[in-house]
């Protein structure tokens, strides 16, 4: 089959291009799409693109797979491209290439560095560990199972446009799973420091997070409850 | 904390809150000027002058002028640092964006000294 892969080196190219490369594709199993790269990759070595567990939990393969992105490595082909047809990769959109198919991520662990993703208590420390209830425990369901790979935040338009100022789903994500956290003693403080126009509030629910993340996670959802907080806290 | 210099609220919540407090009223307002039109579908000057000499139609309508110069505000400031940003203009975006910001400034002034002519002047 037909890959289009995007190629860039900085270093030497005036402007980054697709280029075709034809691969043997087994017909008898469907193969995941970093599969498909890595055949590709071994036809030119020269293609760069980041990969390490192959199975969805390291987070370094997000790419832009036939103009949604995902994890290649546990996207089945047959699922992104029809029999016959182009299997297109892109980097991550919205970030610099460093080279091909790999960004740069600065900006995403910025924004993540913003909401202290570590829990703070002020309260001496048990000489045991912080207990928390089953039920405080579920809270935390569905916001600590983020791996970072940035598939979310490089697809909202919001961030595209002001990435240096809007956190980003997968920030705001870790942000709530710290609200949420019966053990962190924290939460005006953290509050505090989202309640200007831009870090929370830049988003406007186009829930383009939730539909690309690949761990089934719903952002928009922790967002609308930060924002709920941010209510409470100055009613 | 990201500060910006050209809102005017200061918080994301109170923008966020004003947008939707001043949509549901130019919603309301929408509707009874709907209602106005369905209930009169024959309206003469005089009936219409009529709905409008009434103190609490006034303040109505000044409350929703109020609300459009509110909403349309926070929107195109939105707009602005959403699209007039050095990320698409380069150096120039701050001048840009504005000037863009004064446009809006002096239009929507001009919308509400209008509105409160025609609703309150003679
Ligand atoms: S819901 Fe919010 S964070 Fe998610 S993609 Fe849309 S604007 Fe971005
Ligand atoms: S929320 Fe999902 S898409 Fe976003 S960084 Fe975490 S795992 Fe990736
Ligand atoms: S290689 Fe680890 S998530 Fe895909």
């Amino acid at each position: 089959m037909l890959v289009s892969i995007y190629r860039y080196n900085p270093e030497t190219d005036l402007k980054p291009a697709m280029v075709d490369i034809e691969v043997d594709v087994p017909t008898d199993r469907d193969l995941m799409v970093l599969d498909v790269l890595n055949l590709a990759k071994e036809k030119d070595t020269t293609i760069a693109y980041r990969r390490s567990c192959r199975e969805g939990v390291c987070g370094s393969d997000g790419m832009n797979i036939n103009g949604t992105n995902g994890l290649a490595c546990i996207t089945p082909l047959s699922s992104v491209v029809k029999p016959g047809k182009k299997l297109v990769l892109r980097p991550l959109p919205g970030l610099p290439v460093v080279r091909d198919l790999v960004v740069d991520m600065s900006i995403f662990y910025k924004q993540f560095e913003k909401v202290k993703p570590y829990l703070m208590n002020n309260e001496p420390a048990p000489n045991i560990e912080r207990l928390q209830s089953p039920e405080d425990r579920a809270k935390l369901d569905g916001l600590y199972e983020c791996i970072l790979c940035a598939c979310c935040t490089t697809s909202c338009p919001s961030f595209w446009w002001n990435p240096d100022k809007f956190i980003g789903p997968a920030g705001l994500l870790q942000a709530y799973r710290f609200l949420a956290d019966s053990r962190d003693t924290a939460a005006s403080e953290r509050l505090a420091g989202l309640e200007d126009p831009f870090s929370v509030f830049r988003c406007r629910g186009i829930m383009n997070c939730v539909a690309v993340c690949p761990k089934g996670l719903n952002p928009t959802r922790a967002i609308g409850h930060i924002r709920s907080m941010l209510i409470e806290q100055s009613a | 904390m990201v500060t910006s210099a050209t809102n005017f609220s200061r918080t994301g919540l109170s923008d966020w809150l004003v947008q939707r407090v001043s949509a549901i009223v130019l919603l309301a307002y929408s509707l009874f000027i709907f209602g106005v039109f369905v209930l009169y579908p024959e309206l003469s000057f005089e009936q219409w002058s009529g709905i409008f000499s009434n103190n609490a139609v006034r303040l109505f309508s000044m409350m929703s002028v109020l609300a459009l110069c509110g909403h349309a505000w926070i929107g195109m400031w939105t707009i602005a640092t959403d699209y007039l940003t050095s990320l698409q203009l380069g150096s120039a975006a701050t001048f840009v964006r504005l000037i863009f910001q004064l446009g809006c400034a002096l239009l929507i002034t001009v919308y509400l000294l209008w509105g409160i002519q025609i609703f309150w002047g003679s």
